[in-house]
């Protein structure tokens, strides 16, 4: 399962890292620091349920919305952005294809609140290739066909982008764990860890034989 | 015979997409990112119950709601529903919360009915009516050879018997089924997902009682279909409705949910096989019983049940004595429509299974027993060339002779589809500064058609294939038929080499060049002067055929402590002709491997017996393969051009299932009887668990 994590400033796992054993005092300090956060984002009082005004930094450019609280960020970006880079699959954190990066760490943008994406970077599909320059995932994906449908293929560069950005050099081991949170019906896998392997300056092994019928067996 | 050419620089080498930098960039446009001005979103109210008599729907204060602009009735107010999820009605929102709400807010009265959503229960005599009469169909029966067949078993040096069963699977393509419409006074456009665009155009057609030619459909890209989208379902209709309805573009996509539902699944099969071979090793005779569903799509008026429920048994094996029987099971769940290879991945899992069962009988290799008894030059050949690469005598061991807890085991199996293609029409425009567009009504499901329409111009032309500008998906463009049975690229390959050579042929004529292609083409084309050339061209003879082989060989890996199964490494062999782009026939049988991993080990439409629903709603619980079970895939096409072009796209997900369960019995020692093989069925084959049936 591909980590979720709440907004940085918020995360947990930071958070409690942060406590120590018995830091009770630097755990009120980092529950300002949060509030504090989340106040830039959202103004004081209860929001909604009817619009309230959502301000979104997406591919570096601050965009103005009038949405709902419950509408997911991938809602946002899709139906109102709109940016259809992120696809609708599932709709419930499970397929991977609404990948968005969000301050760099990617994220299911269906499992987030547009409202909550206040304040970080959002980077969709749409924001990776600058001056029409497609990146070394997204080029790799097209030289190792690692797309089908296709419909798949934006949170996997997304998942592949993440994984490279980490960690320069993957192993195939770990290209199968960073792109385990996301689904293929058209199954090109082997593709995907083959690009992935490509767009890290790695070698590729060819696994098609062609066979001449008429050659002698 | 009308040919290819012999020495092609385009045909046969390995071509990335034409379309690419769309799909990898976000900038491709599927029906799900389709956004016309004033664009509405809809959505469907289906109905809860498996079976009810529904008295009223009360739509209104659904239609008072904010941001509402139509609502319509799916079949009338009142009627009887017969699955979970089956339409009851549809609204049109500005937004996808205010469609929501408002579907919330329609009231249906309804007196539930009895129902049936397992097959073992709606085979039963007692068993809830499903439609007007009894749930089981009449058989279908066939013959060959020796009617008096049981006298046969008696004589036979190895008899198998067993029950085998396969599971209902959903389609869930990635991108769910859905339309875009736009009712325009008397003029309709329609953005479909689809496998289908002239399909769908006449189905809204007769859904609005509108002439076809009012109607454009089109599909730029879309998001898998896998045999479930050809025609606009009664989603489409629901969507031309509220567009008529709202006077607005409304766009209708199916939830996942909704998608596990309503909107067509593989059926499911329990095959009765008794196999009997000789002491020679060959087939003897076959008596094969199959108790299939195709929900509520089947007729019990129709022998074998109709509705898709039959399979091709015993398969692909020569028995010069055989029996059949195919029965259709009604049930209270949604229509089962097409799904790759129809009829054939559970017809192979079952008669592989069995072959396996007798070789071992037999005390004789499986591999060896196929090349025995499976008359196919072809598979023959892919059998020999694939046992190589596979390494199979070495690794062929006993079954359940791997000693340790986790145990390695080997299995092969094999298929056969049809394919081929026809009718198919195109176009070609040459402008003078050199461009070509090529003009085709095909779609590309993800299968590569639109680069193999590149691939084919530019051999025509001597130009590469990202000099070519491909136009598929619109009704408006000449004719092509809907993209199943692999018979996509069969049908237009040959409509657009004969397009193009109609128009080389008119382009050399009109300017005096007397050979255009390659480096002459720029000056040629600068002859035509101020016109543009264009030509048209249909499929001929001679340049397709049909009749595919193709075999799987798999290595597993079984836990039998947790009974978990691990596909190591599968060598898939194919042939499908001509092999036009060697790399996307390569994803083909790479996905085909892997929904078949799906079909062995995850896969189930789970029905609650109690309740009538479907249990398995989404991606957390309806399994499929995801990257992490992908094995080692080595594929070996087997290139025939003498043969034309057939296609791939079914062949490659019939074998992985057959040869995956025989690898799965040879290295447990026991056979897992039903799929999918899961770890509870595994360690209940191992004795360790007690056997666990559905409830």
């Amino acid at each position: 399962m591909k980590p979720t994590p709440p907004s940085p400033g918020l995360d947990r796992r930071t958070f409690l890292k942060g406590l120590g054993t018995s830091a009770a005092v630097v755990a009120a300090a980092q529950g300002k620091a949060m509030a504090d956060e989340l106040n830039k984002a959202t103004p004081p009082g209860p929001q909604g349920p009817g619009p309230v005004p959502i301000t979104l930094s997406i591919n570096g450019e601050k965009k103005q919305f009038t949405l709902e609280p419950r509408v997911t960020l991938l809602d946002a970006l899709r139906n109102f952005g709109p940016l259809t880079g992120a696809k609708e699959v599932c709709d419930r954190g499970m397929c991977g294809a609404c990948s968005v990066l969000l301050n760099g760490k990617l994220i299911y943008a269906c499992m987030k609140l547009a409202i909550d994406a206040q304040g970080h970077e959002i980077t969709t599909v749409e924001g990776l290739a600058k001056n029409g320059q497609l990146t070394p995932v997204q080029q790799a994906f097209i030289d190792c066909d690692a797309l089908m449908c296709g419909f798949c293929t934006p949170g996997f560069v997304m998942a592949t982008t993440a994984l490279l950005n980490s960690n320069p050099k993957p192993t195939e081991a770990e290209i199968r764990t960073a792109c385990s949170g996301n689904l293929c019906r058209c199954g090109t896998y082997p593709h995907v860890i083959k690009a992935a392997l490509k767009a890290s300056g790695q070698a590729v092994a060819e696994t098609t034989t062609v066979i001449n019928h008429g050659s002698v067996a | 015979m009308a040919a290819w050419p012999d020495s092609p620089q385009s045909l046969g080498k390995p071509t990335s997409r034409v379309d690419g930098v769309a799909k990898v960039t976000g900038a491709a446009k599927y029906t799900y990112d389709v956004q016309p001005d004033g664009w509405l979103y809809g959505m469907i109210l289906r109905s809860k119950w498996p079976a009810a008599k529904v008295t009223k729907i009360d739509l209104s204060k659904a239609q008072a709601m904010p941001g509402v602009k139509a609502a319509v009735l799916a079949g009338g107010e009142q009627r009887t529903v017969r699955f979970y999820g089956q339409e009851l009605a549809a609204v049109a929102a500005t937004t996808k919360q205010q469609a929501l709400d408002a579907i919330r807010a329609i009231e249906v009265t309804a007196e539930p009915l009895p129902f049936v959503v397992k097959e073992d229960d709606a085979i039963k005599p007692d068993s809830p009516p499903v439609g007007d009469g009894p749930n089981l169909s009449q058989p279908k029966v066939d013959s060959k050879g020796d009617p008096n067949i049981d006298a046969l078993f008696t004589s036979a040096a190895a008899v198998c018997e067993a029950e085998l069963r396969t599971p209902v699977q959903l389609h869930h393509a990635l991108e769910t089924h859905g339309n875009t419409v736009s009712v325009q006074g008397d003029h309709v456009v329609a953005w479909a997902s689809t496998q289908g665009i002239f399909s769908v155009r006449d189905g809204l057609a007769g859904n609005l009682g509108m002439p076809q030619s009012n109607i454009q459909v089109i599909c730029d890209h879309m998001g898998g279909g896998f045999g479930a989208k050809f025609s606009p379902g009664v989603h489409g209709g629901l969507a031309a409705q509220l567009s008529k309805a709202a006077g607005a573009p409304v766009k209708l996509m199916l939830t996942r949910l909704d998608e596990g539902l309503a909107v067509g699944n593989r059926p499911s099969s329990i095959q009765k096989l008794k196999f009997a071979a000789g002491a020679d090793g060959k087939l003897i005779a076959a008596d094969v019983e199959n108790h299939g569903s195709p929900g509520i799509s089947g007729s019990r008026k129709t022998a074998g049940g109709g509705g898709g429920a039959d399979i091709a048994l015993p398969y692909i094996y020569n028995f010069p004595n055989v029996h059949s029987q195919q029965f259709g099971v009604i049930m209270n769940t949604g229509p089962a429509s097409a799904f790759r290879a129809p009829g054939h991945p559970p017809a192979s899992f079952g008669t592989e299974s069995m072959i396996d069962d007798l070789a071992v009988k037999l005390n004789m290799d499986p591999l060896q027993f196929r090349l025995l008894n499976d008359g196919n030059p072809t598979r023959q050949r892919e059998y020999k060339e694939g046992a190589e690469k596979f390494g199979w005598t070495a690794k062929y061991k006993k079954p359940g002779s791997d000693p340790g807890p986790i145990k390695t085991g080997i299995g092969c199996a094999g298929a056969t589809w049809g394919g081929g293609g026809k009718g198919s029409e195109a176009q070609v425009q040459i402008n003078p500064d050199a461009t070509v567009e090529v003009r085709c009504g095909t779609q590309d499901l993800g299968t590569g058609s639109r680069t193999v329409v590149a691939i084919v111009a530019a051999e025509a032309f001597g130009l590469r294939p990202d000099q070519i500008k491909v136009k598929i998906g619109d009704t408006n463009l000449p004719f092509s038929g809907g993209s199943g049975g692999s018979s996509t690229t069969a049908s237009m390959s040959p409509a657009v080499w004969d397009t193009c050579q109609n128009a080389l042929t008119a382009l050399q004529t009109q300017t005096g060049v007397a050979d255009a292609r390659g480096a002459a083409w720029p000056d040629a084309c600068k002859k035509l002067g101020i016109n543009p050339l264009t030509a048209q061209g249909k499929w001929q003879e001679g340049f397709s055929s049909s009749g595919a082989g193709g075999v799987n060989f798999a290595e597993v890996e079984v836990d039998t402590e947790t009974g978990h199964v691990r596909v190591k490494k599968v060598v898939a062999v194919h042939d499908c002709g001509l092999i036009i782009n060697p790399l996307a026939t390569t994803s083909q049988i790479n996905g085909g491997v892997m929904c078949g991993i799906g079909y062995a080990l995850y896969e189930e439409r789970i029905m609650d017996r109690q309740t009538g629903l479907l249990l398995n709603t989404n991606f957390d619980s309806y399994k499929i393969t995801n990257i992490a079970d992908c094995p080692e895939i080595e594929v070996i096409l087997i290139n025939m051009p003498e043969r034309g072009v057939i296609g791939i796209g079914e062949p490659a997900v019939i074998p992985p299932a057959g040869a995956i369960a025989n690898a799965v019995a040879n290295a447990i020692g026991v056979r897992v009887h039903s799929l999918p093989i899961t770890p509870a069925k595994v360690l209940a084959a191992l004795g360790k668990v007690p056997n666990v049936t559905a409830v």
